[in-house]
């Protein structure tokens, strides 16, 4: 196990190191001049000089990596030309919403999807089979800024069962910021109507961004399910008389969960990606929004840290599940 | 007979498949006495494992009991609700399957099924966890496995084949019952392990008084080791007899066929085995359907059906045309 994790996380490294170079390469070759972007276009051009010589951005593309690198390594991302502060500022700033976002979502993800395929299972060839199996072939082939768009619509102004913009409302007072998290740091505070406040605020964005992962979980945990229903080893638990309701949460649920956690591990790695427009949808202010901004006003600074980030996020939501396949499947070993 | 433990009669088991249904188990009747063992011989496909998963009613959702019963005790498993059959499961009857690495969850530790077969083997007794574990390492000793804590410990793919096996006895021996079905318990393994797999569920068997059912598919086997035979052909059984009397005087053509197919010391080659093969059960003719590869057959048999006819008071044959 402690060998797996010193040996995955030094891979780690070395992808994160990876990522560095190619994400720094890729924003810098790609045309328009950031220092005239970000100065706009009525700046003088001893201006925009000063600036470029400012952000190395006359030097070479190895030199230029060596000074984000060893500044990097001291903490220091440096600075963003759109807002004017440390990349890292900003960051500490807007990643605790995303990281809310995504942890609800995923917590949805989970859960509705285990739900759904075990009941779609368990009724099967019925309505409850055929309704679940109707909605999953919409709800996959419809991309989640899309169904964050109709959510909107429906829920939020058709229906108008909770707000849609932000993460709190106008009104209310956030609670003292301990954890950054909205609904964490208000349950701290004993607030609760500023809890549930941020829950009504969460849950549109969270949910359509769980969505598409969680209907596929759901078909493939179903039909994992399905198959081993066939197996030997369930006829033969059968056989011995063991209680229906055991063999189905035991003897059946764990072989069936195998597939479906490696999927759900990606979908679960791949939610810090996918919540860049349903952020911007939402007005949600978190780091993709900002990343997305950064993107489009060539902010190199923020671009590589916000890449740096999700791929940082992305290798540890790994290394958690391949330990959780690991638990659940005994012919898999950890490599030690 | 007084004795009678488990007979089935005129069990019809039928496939539901795309074509139609097929006809697999079609009128079988079986009879195992306390303390016996029946030996039920056939070639693969012919419904043997279907009829005893019946028994249990451990088939798969697509196989459904078109007619007939299955009496245990005097009472017909087919018709029991829900709890009685699985006390009867549970205390009662075991079935250990043909694949033993199919028949283990890959998932859970040895340990860990076997206690499950404990736990639920008595619902009105709570077993502590102690009780359970010394149950199933005596189960294992029994099966001639040493160092049973470790394999208690192991998971289904870290052990070979002919261990599984045993393991999978050890599984159905772990509660003390009156009726044990193997199906073709050798079949997976290499002939020195088949062996002394047979011999080792034989005397299993006879130290704890089961009867027992043995499936295969070979007659030299079944010689070894039952008292009776049923010889099952595409899902008929077509002669039934003491294993001795089936020797010295088999009646039905399949089941000459049959022994001529088990190899001979004193030489001769090898034999010219039967020609053709199972017929299908999907709107099957009427009549007998070993009749396309009977060298006997004649009008009567591609028309009806025969009847069991006994022979004598142990020795029964379906056929129009024995000798």
């Amino acid at each position: 196990m402690l060998r797996f994790l010193s040996r995955r996380l030094l891979q780690g490294v070395f992808v994160i190191f990876g990522l560095s170079i190619f994400i720094f390469v890729i924003s810098r070759i790609i045309p328009g001049d950031p220092a005239k972007m970000a100065l706009g276009p009525r700046a003088t051009e001893t201006a925009v000089e000063q600036l470029r010589e400012e952000m190395h951005l006359n030097d070479s593309i190895p030199e230029q990596y060596y000074y984000w690198i060893t500044g990097a390594l001291k903490g220091d991302l440096g600075k963003s030309v759109n807002t004017k502060r440390a990349v890292v500022e900003d960051v500490s700033e807007f990643l605790p919403a995303t990281i809310e976002l995504v942890i609800v979502s995923g917590i949805i993800l989970i859960v509705v999807s285990l739900l759904l395929g075990v009941l779609a299972a368990r009724y099967k060839d019925t309505w409850i089979d055929a309704l679940i199996r109707f909605t999953a072939y919409i709800g996959i082939a419809i991309p989640s800024f899309v169904m964050a768009i109709i959510f909107l619509l429906i829920f939020g102004l058709v229906l108008q069962w909770v707000p849609v913009l932000g993460r709190l409302s106008p009104g209310m007072t956030p609670p003292p910021t301990v954890t950054g998290l909205m609904m964490v740091d208000s349950l701290i505070a004993g607030d609760m109507a500023a809890f549930w406040d941020a829950f009504e605020h969460i849950i549109l964005p969270a949910i359509s961004l769980a969505l598409g992962g969680l209907l596929q979980e759901a078909r493939i945990l179903r039909s994992a399910i399905s198959d081993n229903m066939g197996k030997e080893y369930i006829a033969v638990a059968r056989g011995y008389g063991i209680p229906n309701n055991k063999i189905m949460n035991k003897y059946l649920l764990k072989p069936s969960m195998i597939p479906v956690v490696s999927v759900m591990g990606l979908d679960l790695a791949s939610l810090m990606g996918n919540a860049f427009l349903v952020e911007k949808i939402f007005n949600w202010p978190g780091l993709s929004r900002y990343g997305l901004n950064a993107m489009l006003t060539k902010d190199l600074n923020a671009i590589s840290a916000v890449i740096l980030i999700i791929g940082l996020m992305f290798l540890v939501i790994n290394i958690v599940v391949d330990i959780i396949i690991a638990a659940l499947d005994p012919r898999i070993r950890l490599g030690d | 007979m007084t004795n009678e433990l488990l007979s089935i009669k005129d069990l019809e088991v039928w496939y539901k498949t795309y074509r139609g249904y097929a006809k697999v188990v079609n009128g079988v009747n079986l009879t195992v006495n306390k303390g016996e063992k029946v030996g039920v011989v056939g070639e693969s496909g012919c419904g043997k494992t279907t009829t005893m998963k019946s028994i249990l009613r451990m088939n798969v959702q697509s196989a459904y009991v078109n007619s007939g019963e299955i009496l245990y005790s005097g009472e017909n498993i087919l018709k029991m609700n829900e709890a009685k059959l699985q006390e009867i499961r549970r205390r009662d009857i075991a079935m250990i399957s043909q694949e033993p690495s199919a028949a283990l969850n890959p998932v859970f530790t040895i340990g860990e099924q076997i206690r499950d077969v404990i736990r639920y083997s008595d619902t009105k007794k709570k077993f502590t966890k102690e009780e359970m574990q010394s149950k199933a390492i005596d189960a294992i000793k029994s099966v001639m496995i040493s160092d049973p804590e470790r394999i208690l410990a192991s998971y289904p793919y870290q052990l070979s084949g002919g261990m599984k096996q045993r393991i999978c006895i050890a599984m159905g021996l772990v509660v003390p019952r009156n009726v044990l079905i193997a199906d073709e318990p050798g079949t997976a393994l290499d002939v020195t392990i088949q062996d002394q797999i047979h011999r080792l569920l034989h005397n299993l068997v006879e130290e704890k008084d089961m009867s027992l059912i043995m499936i295969t598919h070979s007659l030299g086997v079944a010689r070894e080791l039952v008292d009776r035979i049923h010889v099952m052909y595409a899902g008929d059984v077509v002669e039934v007899a003491k294993t001795d009397d089936l020797f010295k005087k088999p009646l039905h053509p399949y089941t000459i066929g049959l022994l001529d197919c088990v190899p001979k010391l004193s030489g001769g080659g090898i034999s010219e085995g039967i020609y053709g093969y199972v017929p299908s059960y999907i709107n099957p003719a009427p009549g007998c359907r070993f009749a396309s590869r009977c060298p006997k057959a004649t009008q009567i048999c591609r028309e009806q059906k025969p009847s069991m006819t006994s022979v004598d008071a142990e020795h029964s044959v379906a056929c129009f045309n024995y000798q």
